[in-house]
């Protein structure tokens, strides 16, 4: 008998769980449209790596992610790829999110596939790298990619693998059925994973409310060492953090993960996803979903290919529109309503409840806190939920925050027992948002701060060595004066030396003199040339600049008749390089008769005079 | 009696010169450079770095907010921008002053890019490095990195960039508070 610890707080709603137990798992069929969100999981969304148009096989990869975390998505059926773009998806915000939209052909055709005898022959990494190639990410509801949580950094050796049956929330059954029916494939899953973590101890937690699993699984590990466990039902106890807690009698620390403590816990239908995968080579096509609540004629789980719409599988169920006040997609204590049925089931869904008005009627409105303290009470967190609503409230997200918020599961069991009916959860979930937001606009102000700042530093360096560079230019300016002085002071005392005995009066003037005389020839010099010499450099300028245009002219049409010859795409833009080529040559031609006819006037004028 | 005294006295002013002098030398040895609190208020800003305070950037304001001027100047930043300084100065919150603008959504400059003539104007005038291009070539907008603050805007010879409102997306979404119902009847519709 495996020793069972207690966690505290928890609430025992009505189970109302022998509802959809009656009928064994049916398939859903294939139905006429199915709509596939890129992401259904925790991470980054998938690429399409297909186009519209395709014709894809059943299991064939359509979506891909290029590293970091996610998982890639499979065509759950063969058909043909009909549009890629926004549509609804199953969130509770009730936006639109990036879907791929198969349309079905009926056939069913798999794509080839290539199942492993013996995974104890591949490496871990291998086996790891067919479960992310499969598109596994947690089935339990918050949708973590399996393949890493699989790989818990190095330093954190798994002792306790623990597979979660428990399965506490009312209504829910897939979990349960999962178990009776396919415990082989659970156990065998369970196997993979443990010789991936290589566990000292590995043990299934089913709350007793579930005798027939229990039984199921009992007789699967004969012979193995996995352990089960029967624990008290209790909500929340199929809680990652309360299983661990019954099981193990440790608590997984603030903000940590259970890999601190050395434990995983993976859901059961995991274990089977993981299983299909590794002896089937089946990726994640499909999913077992409850059909629940007093709405439905037929109400039972169902094998449900991903991407098919709400409103589907409800048919399938028998919906009673006229009974129907609430849908809501998860359980009644955690899930959200459903505004449209024109989602589809993604990896995550587990459960639909059509919910008749007297089975879930509407919340009573909001009243008063008492402070009675029960919502305390309950808390499987040990947290001071009344402490948090009032902060969150109020808006004092750092109070709620230093109150560990982040440790809040969001379970509902304080808002299921508050007399004043208090949505305390929404509170709580609008209180991380905001605090999540926040965190994210301070971190973007930072980066803009930093980014702003080396702009600054850059502004200001530029500034700098412009100014460098400008007092280089004025000091190489300043010295090649001053060697022009230098040079000018020693041809005048060379003059000095061949006039040594003069009289230094007559020296100067003679020097003012020959200085008068030689910048009086500069200037003659300078002003003969201005009358008579501005042609014939001119004219031969003009000529070189000819010849020029005149070749690149040449050159512009040899290349335009070759483009014409290869019917090339620049054709027209060589035409009109030529034409503007034909134009510089005219001008060219123009101007040099011009100054050939100056030039013949000036000799003429000259020779008359 | 009088030596009583004086050694009392005399005992204080011994004890006076040291720790006065301790309280120099540590004044000394540990000595903050620049002004700390100019760091804690830059820190709430918003760093938009757009100059509708008519300061050059944040930090400018932040430095005469530290040394006394008026808290609600910064529009992006708005109510809870001036709710939080004025928490951490301990003054009354104002409403925003509209002379420097008005509280807007969160948008980000986008450029119409076949339109662009690659003048390179805008790259000059953005505060935060976030638009890329080079003279005559398309310039683009790094849109994680623009603040929003509009300086690209104006300069602009052919008017190609838009400052486009951030619509919510499903990733930022977040939940909304409980909407308040004070008595049973509140929700049910009026019929007559």
């Amino acid at each position: 008998m495996t020793q069972l610890w207690d966690f505290s707080g928890g609430v025992h709603p009505a189970e109302h769980k022998q509802l959809s137990t009656r009928r064994s798992i049916q398939a859903a069929g294939i139905p006429g449209q199915l709509v596939l969100p890129l992401q259904q999981h925790i991470g980054e969304p998938a690429e399409p790596v297909v186009a519209i148009g395709d014709q894809v096989l059943k299991g064939q990869k359509i979506a891909d992610v290029s590293g970091g975390m996610g998982v890639p998505v499979h065509a759950p059926t063969s058909g043909v790829i009909e549009s890629i773009g926004d549509f609804p998806v199953p969130h509770p915000s009730g936006m639109a999110d990036k879907c791929i939209i198969l349309k079905p052909d009926g056939k069913d055709e798999w794509c080839k596939r290539y199942p492993i005898s013996d995974y104890r022959k591949l490496d871990r990494d291998q086996i790891l790298d067919i479960i992310h190639s499969a598109g596994i990410s947690g089935m339990g509801g918050a949708g973590f990619p399996t393949h890493i949580k699989l790989k818990p950094s190095r330093d954190r050796k798994v002792d306790t693998l623990i597979l979660n049956g428990a399965e506490c929330e009312p209504y829910i059954t897939a979990d349960d059925m999962t178990m009776r029916e396919r415990a082989d494939e659970v156990v065998s899953g369970l196997k993979v994973m443990a010789w991936i973590l290589r566990p000292e101890r590995c043990v299934i937690g089913i709350e007793d409310n579930k005798p027939e699993a229990a039984t199921a699984l009992r007789k699967a590990v004969q012979g193995t060492q996995i352990e089960i466990a029967v624990i008290p039902t209790k909500y929340p106890s199929g809680g990652e953090k309360q299983l661990i807690q019954i099981l193990t009698g440790m608590e997984v620390p603030s903000g940590g993960i259970p890999a601190d403590i050395g434990v995983m816990c993976q859901n059961v239908g995991t274990a089977v996803a993981v299983a299909r995968a590794v002896f089937e080579d089946t990726p994640l096509v499909s999913r077992v979903v409850t059909l629940t609540g007093e709405a439905l004629e037929k109400p039972g789980n169902f094998d449900v290919l991903l991407g098919t719409p709400v409103d589907y599988v409800l048919e399938r169920a028998g919906l009673q529109p006229e009974l129907v006040s609430r849908l809501i997609l998860g359980g009644p204590m955690m899930g959200y309503t459903l505004t449209t049925t024109a989602v589809p089931v993604i990896k995550t869904s587990n459960c639909i409840i059509a919910a008749t008005a007297s089975e879930l009627p509407a919340p009573p409105p909001e009243q008063a806190c008492i402070r009675c303290g029960q919502c305390a009470e309950v808390c499987p967190m040990e947290l001071l939920p009344q402490q948090l609503f009032w902060h969150a409230k109020a808006a004092e997200f750092e109070k709620a925050e230093h109150l560990n918020l982040f440790d809040c599961i969001e379970c509902g069991a304080c808002s299921y027992v508050c007399p004043s009916s208090i949505p305390l959860v929404q509170y709580y979930r609008y209180a991380k948002g905001e605090i999540r937001v926040q965190r994210a606009e301070q971190l973007k102000a930072d980066r803009a701060r930093e980014r702003f700042e080396a702009r600054q530093h850059r502004l200001e360096r530029e500034q700098q060595d412009k100014e460098l560079r400008r007092k280089e230019r004025a000091k190489a300016a300043a010295e090649a004066q001053a060697k022009q002085k230098v040079e000018a002071e020693k041809a005048a005392a060379c003059g000095e030396a061949v006039d040594k005995r003069a009289a230094s009066s007559a020296l100067v003037e003679q020097a003012l003199a020959r200085k008068k005389a030689s910048s009086e020839a500069a200037q003659s010099r300078a002003a003969t040339p201005v009358e008579s010499e501005p042609e014939k450099p001119d004219i031969d300028a003009l000529e070189k600049q000819l010849a020029q245009a005149q070749s690149k002219l040449e050159t512009m049409q040899t290349m335009l008749e070759d483009a014409r010859a290869q019917q090339a795409d620049n054709v027209e833009k060589l035409e009109r390089a030529v034409t503007k080529n034909h134009d510089r040559v005219k001008r060219a031609e123009e101007a040099l008769a011009e100054a050939r006819k100056s030039l013949a006037s000036q000799t003429e004028s000259q020779s008359i005079e | 009696m009088w030596t009583g005294i004086l050694i009392a006295v005399l005992v204080l002013l011994g004890l006076a010169l040291v720790f006065g002098g301790l309280l120099g030398f540590a004044s000394e040895r540990f000595r903050v450079e620049g002004n700390p609190l100019v760091e804690q208020i830059d820190a709430v800003l918003p760093q938009t770095q757009c100059g509708q305070c008519g300061f050059p950037g944040c930090r400018p304001y932040a430095e005469s907010i530290a040394e006394g001027g008026a808290i609600n100047k910064c529009p992006p930043g708005g109510e809870s921008t001036i709710k939080a300084l004025a928490d951490l100065l301990d003054v009354e919150p104002q409403p925003l002053d509209a002379e420097h603008g008005v509280e807007q959504a969160k948008r980000v400059a986008v450029i119409r890019e076949d339109e662009c003539i690659g003048c390179t104007k805008c790259i000059q005038a953005c505060p935060v490095d976030a638009i890329l291009g080079a003279a005559k070539h398309m310039h683009t907008v790094i849109e994680s990195e623009c603040t929003g603050c509009d300086l690209c805007v104006e300069p602009c010879p052919v008017d190609c960039i838009d400052m486009i409102t951030i619509e919510p997306d499903i990733r930022a979404w977040t939940w909304t508070p409980p909407a308040a119902t004070i008595i049973a009847t509140d929700r049910q519709e009026v019929s007559s």
